[in-house]
């Protein structure tokens, strides 16, 4: 069971608190900020878990999640996406684009760490 | 002997016999029930006015003077008759379908319908048939004499007087005839039927004499034979070139008497009876003169040898006491007189009065408002009146002609009149080349030619002529010889007349015509004349009335639509109680389908459109201005409809347009919303997850919560400046903002602004280059505002210019009335595409990582410098990104006053802008 995740956000606070909250959890948490190479840190890094932005500087998190899912590697990869942008519209879109969960911002940290946990396959409040 | 007063009983008698029968015809007719009335015998009969007390009565005189040559009088019509399919069926044909009124209307008809030419015509008409009316006058006058000369008074009643009471007397009758009612199409039955009782009369009674001379008082024909043989007449010689004038002199004034003309084209119920004409009527003329020359004979031999024979008809029954016969010859050859004046009066009067009279009458003022009964009661009276001048003229040619001439003779002077109209006729008839101005040329050629030559001279020496100038020519000149023109001398005055008269005639009109344009009316008639039956090869006339329904309602059906133009149809033909689509076309029911077209077509374009089917294919000038007319009204219309489309067209793409803007604005709605949540809800996920994190407050270092309450601060911030800058903008877009304009330096107003970005002169990360002289200017603005652009352009600079030595340089520039303020740092500069882009809401360029602003700075810096008057623009070309805020200077004074602050005597009092 793996523990390893990569958060792709261009926020600086974001990136500080959920790498914060994420390895007080014991993960191995991976960032990456820019949008136009979050599909090569992917690859490299093949996380157990995604954590994807959808407003990130040189791609959006959506074309991210396609390129993502049209690929063999990634094609199962447990993806969280984050939006700023609340609208169904988008949720709607993310689930056709195939992400697994959808998290509008802003979340409870305990919201955010539940839902990996459980995209990770692991029981709920389990200490790590 | 029979008296004066029986004779004019049995004249009252017959007259009131034959009134009866036409009164009969006539109501028989306006009920439409025609039957015989329009049968070819009736229409062959009626033709007989040919043969006139000239014929009764001359006839016989002529073969006592002149032998055989009579019968050249009866060769023309035959001869005509025969060969009816060259000229009358034309002639007949054209005079129906253009329903045409008389001669006079046939030659200005054809002209051009130039009245000019219809008044001509009408004019040689009346002076050419006055002849024969004193002809007819002397006839009868001297038929009563006949009966009176052995009056018991002894002395012979007064000639004048018996022939001022014969004429009062035919006009009385011919106006009781003839003018009881205004027809239409100038058809008069009744007076039709009576002409042709009369025309069997006549000839019964001239073929009573005659069986009575050659087998009463004769031994039968042998013995009539061998009596001609010892007469005079048997000494009569052929001449030819009197013969071929004769024929074709009566055969012209048998195509151009108006009387003839008449009978024979208005008259005409069915073009098909000139079948019958063609050879019945060369019968009834044979009948008519085959006892001419035994009567002739007869009368020479046995009456004396001062006996007129013009009156053998009458005087041989007489001599032989055969009154009862005599009286049956007498009412046969007043029948000849009465029928001829009658229809002479007839065809002249409606001469008269449609040429003359009218034309007059209507240009004469203050006929405004007739009405159509005002216009009746006045051709009524017009053609009575016409009538009696008619007759009226007869009697004074009878007495200035001093009566005594032959019948014959005066009958040859009338036809040769008359024959003058024929050149203008035919050629009106065959040759489309044919022009008002030659037959107007022809006309009064001939026609004077003829007053000339024959018609003055028959008054005799010193009437209307002198006699110097009958002997000698005018003035003198030998060869204008009134009876020898250009000194031809030693032939008949008659051959002589028809001659030179004929031949002026024919030369001028055919000279003139090809001399001459035709106008476009002219043309036009001029077609429809010589290719009558090109234009209607069906030919419409000879086939029954229903053709004519059926063409209308094709026509109707094709304007009006089948369905609508059917019920109309059957509509009328139910109420005229007929079965089926096909109505007669009365005058009512073509009136009521005119208007129904003209809904649909204008009503000139109706008219000419029905007048051409029913064949009163006149089409007018005015009619033709009025199509045209009509066509440029629905022109009009029409280029109206097409302006008023492509306004339309014009319209639906500004809709377009504003339905495209609307659509953008929706969409540029959604994506600030979109951006405004993404704004907002950035800086709260940090706000929330770290104040979570200290909440929870187990092993955080103290550094650590030091640092996350930092970034809590100054997230907080960062919303509190993002709704700032949002009322901001709607306050500035809304124009619900409040400006204090003052006069401000602007070098204090650049230093402000240098001092709240914290970016000062000279410092670590961004160098400010500055020009403190040149920023010694003094605008008049809201210092506040304007330090805000200017704020927000610095820390611009500052977050985006990341070369290695950042450097903005601040240059001011005063420029006709303006000052420039450039802010234009080292740095990468703008993409040329982000340049159209960047004063909008939210454009913020390349990536997405805040910069501290929420991409709002640019476009409020847009709405304030609008607000001062002022603007900002992007100064492309400056190596990297480059602003230029405009503003208006105050004026010259502003720079005098540089240094000093806030003059208050310049001091304006705030106030509320409220621009849109």
């Amino acid at each position: 069971m793996g523990r390893r995740v990569l958060l792709i956000e261009d926020e600086p606070n974001i990136i500080e608190a959920i790498s914060f909250v994420l390895g007080r959890d014991g993960w191995d948490v991976h960032t990456h900020a820019n949008g136009a190479t979050a599909t090569e840190a992917v690859l490299r890094v093949m996380p157990d878990v995604l954590v994807l932005d959808v407003m990130l500087p040189g791609k959006s998190g959506y074309d991210i999640l396609r390129e993502l899912r049209a690929a063999p590697r990634t094609r199962d990869l447990p993806i969280l996406l984050l939006t700023a942008r609340g609208q169904s519209r988008d949720r709607d879109l993310a689930e056709e684009l195939g992400a697994s969960r959808f998290m509008a911002k802003p979340f409870s940290n305990a919201e955010v760490l539940e839902s990996i946990r459980e995209l990770a396959g692991l029981p709920p409040g389990e200490a790590p | 002997m029979v008296s004066f007063d029986l004779l004019i009983a049995v004249c009252l008698a017959y007259v009131a016999f034959l009134f009866l029968i036409a009164f009969v015809a006539d109501s028989r007719a306006r009920q439409g029930r025609f039957g015989w009335l329009r049968s070819p015998l009736i229409y062959t009969l009626s033709l007989s006015i040919y043969c006139t007390a000239w014929t009764f009565y001359g006839a016989v005189g002529y073969a006592a003077r002149s032998g055989l040559e009579f019968i050249t009088i009866y060769l023309g019509p035959t001869l005509v008759m025969a060969g009816w399919w060259v000229v009358l069926r034309k002639l007949v044909h054209i005079g129906r379908s253009q329903r045409i009124t008389s001669i006079a209307d046939l030659i200005s008809s054809r002209y051009g319908k130039s009245n000019l030419l219809g008044v001509i015509v009408t004019l040689m008409a009346v002076i050419g048939t006055t002849p024969y009316i004193a002809l007819q006058l002397q006839s009868v006058t001297l038929s009563f004499a006949v009966f009176s000369e052995p009056a018991p008074a002894g002395a012979p009643p007064d000639i004048n007087a018996t022939a001022i009471w014969v004429a009062a007397g035919l006009a009385l009758f011919t106006i009781l005839f003839g003018t009881r009612n205004l027809d239409a199409n100038e058809r008069h039955h009744g007076v039709v039927i009576a002409i042709a009782v009369e025309a069997v009369v006549k000839l019964v009674a001239l073929v009573a004499v005659g069986v009575f001379v050659i087998w009463g008082l004769g031994g039968g024909a042998g013995d009539i034979l061998a009596r001609i043989d010892a007469s005079p007449i048997s000494a009569w010689e052929l001449q030819p070139g009197r013969w071929f004038s004769l024929i074709f002199l009566s055969a012209a004034a048998f195509l151009t008497l108006p009387r003839m003309f008449q009978v024979m084209v208005v008259e005409n119920g069915d073009e098909r009876h000139l079948i019958t004409a063609s050879w019945a009527f060369p019968l009834y003329l044979l009948l008519m003169s085959l006892f001419v020359v035994p009567i002739a004979a007869m009368g020479l031999t046995l009456l004396p040898a001062e006996s007129n024979p013009d009156l053998f008809v009458l005087t041989l029954p007489l001599s032989q006491g055969r009154e009862g016969l005599a009286m049956f010859a007498f009412l046969g050859g007043f029948s000849s007189a009465t029928s001829m004046v009658i229809v002479a009066a007839i065809a002249l009067s409606t001469m008269v009065s449609n040429h003359v009279v009218m034309p007059i009458w209507l240009a004469t003022a203050g006929h405004g408002a007739t009405k159509s009964g005002d216009v009746r009661k006045m051709v009524l009276r017009a053609r009575r009146l016409s009538i009696a001048a008619i007759l009226g003229l007869g009697y004074a040619y009878f007495r200035f002609s001093g009566g005594g001439a032959a019948l014959a003779a005066i009958g040859l002077i009338s036809f040769a009149g008359v024959a003058q109209v024929l050149p203008a006729m035919l050629g009106g008839l065959f040759w489309r080349g044919a022009t008002r101005r030659g037959a107007l040329a022809g006309l009064i050629a001939g026609f004077a030619v003829w007053a000339y030559t024959l018609f003055l001279p028959s008054f005799g020496g010193g009437v209307i002529l002198p006699q110097g100038v009958l002997d000698n020519g005018p003035w003198g000149i030998g060869w204008l010889r009134p009876q020898a023109l250009f000194g031809i001398e030693g032939i008949d005055p008659v051959i002589h007349a028809v001659l030179w008269s004929m031949l002026l005639n024919v030369v001028s009109f055919c000279l003139v015509s090809l001399l001459s344009f035709p106008g476009p009316l002219e043309r036009l008639q001029g077609a429809q004349f010589v290719n009558v039956f090109e234009h209607s090869p069906q030919a419409r006339g000879w086939q029954a009335g229903g053709s004519e329904a059926e063409d209308l309602l094709v026509m109707a059906q094709r304007i009006m639509g089948p369905e609508q133009a059917q019920a109309l149809f059957r509509a009328e033909a139910s109420a005229q109680g007929k079965a089926g689509y096909l109505p007669d076309p009365s005058p009512e029911f073509l009136q009521c389908l005119e208007r129904e077209l003209a809904g649909s077509v204008g009503s000139a374009t109706a008219h000419a459109m029905v007048g051409q089917i029913v064949g009163g294919a006149s089409v007018s000038v005015p009619d033709l201005m009025a199509v045209a007319n009509e066509t440029a009204q629905m022109m009009e219309y029409s280029s109206q409809l097409e302006a008023r489309s492509r306004q339309l067209a014009r319209t639906a793409r500004q809709l377009r347009e504003a339905n495209r803007k609307l659509t953008e604005l929706s969409i540029q709605k959604d994506a600030f919303l979109s951006q405004i949540s993404h704004e907002l809800r950035t800086p709260m996920t940090s706000i929330r997850a770290f104040s979570e994190i200290l909440r929870e407050g187990r092993e955080l270092a103290p550094e650590t919560r030091e640092r996350y309450c930092a970034i809590i601060h100054d997230e907080t911030l960062r919303l509190t400046r993002l709704l700032d800058d949002l009322l901001d903008l709607g306050v500035l877009q809304n124009g619900q903002v409040e400006l204090s304009l003052e006069p401000v330096e602007l070098a204090a107003v650049l230093d402000r602004a240098l001092a709240a970005t914290g970016v000062q002169q000279g410092g670590e990360h961004l160098r400010i280059v500055r020009d403190p002289a040149a920023e010694r200017v003094i605008v008049e603005t809201d210092g506040d505002r304007l330090a805000q652009v200017f704020i927000n352009l610095i820390s611009n600079a500052a977050k985006y210019c990341d070369s290695t030595a950042p450097e903005l340089r601040i240059k001011v520039q005063r420029r006709a009335g303006e000052v420039e303020i450039d802010f234009i740092d080292n740095g990468p500069g703008i993409s040329e595409r982000d340049q159209a882009v960047i004063f909008e809401k939210f454009a913020r360029l390349g990536d997405y990582r805040s910069a501290g602003g929420a991409g709002l700075g640019l476009a409020i810096c847009r709405e304030i410098m609008a607000r001062l008057g002022g603007s900002i623009v992007y100064l492309p070309g400056q190596g990297g990104a480059a602003f230029r805020v405009s503003l208006t200077l105050p004026g010259e004074r502003g720079e005098k006053r540089s240094g000093q602050k806030a003059v208050s005597s310049r001091r304006r009092p705030r106030r509320k802008q409220a621009a849109g």
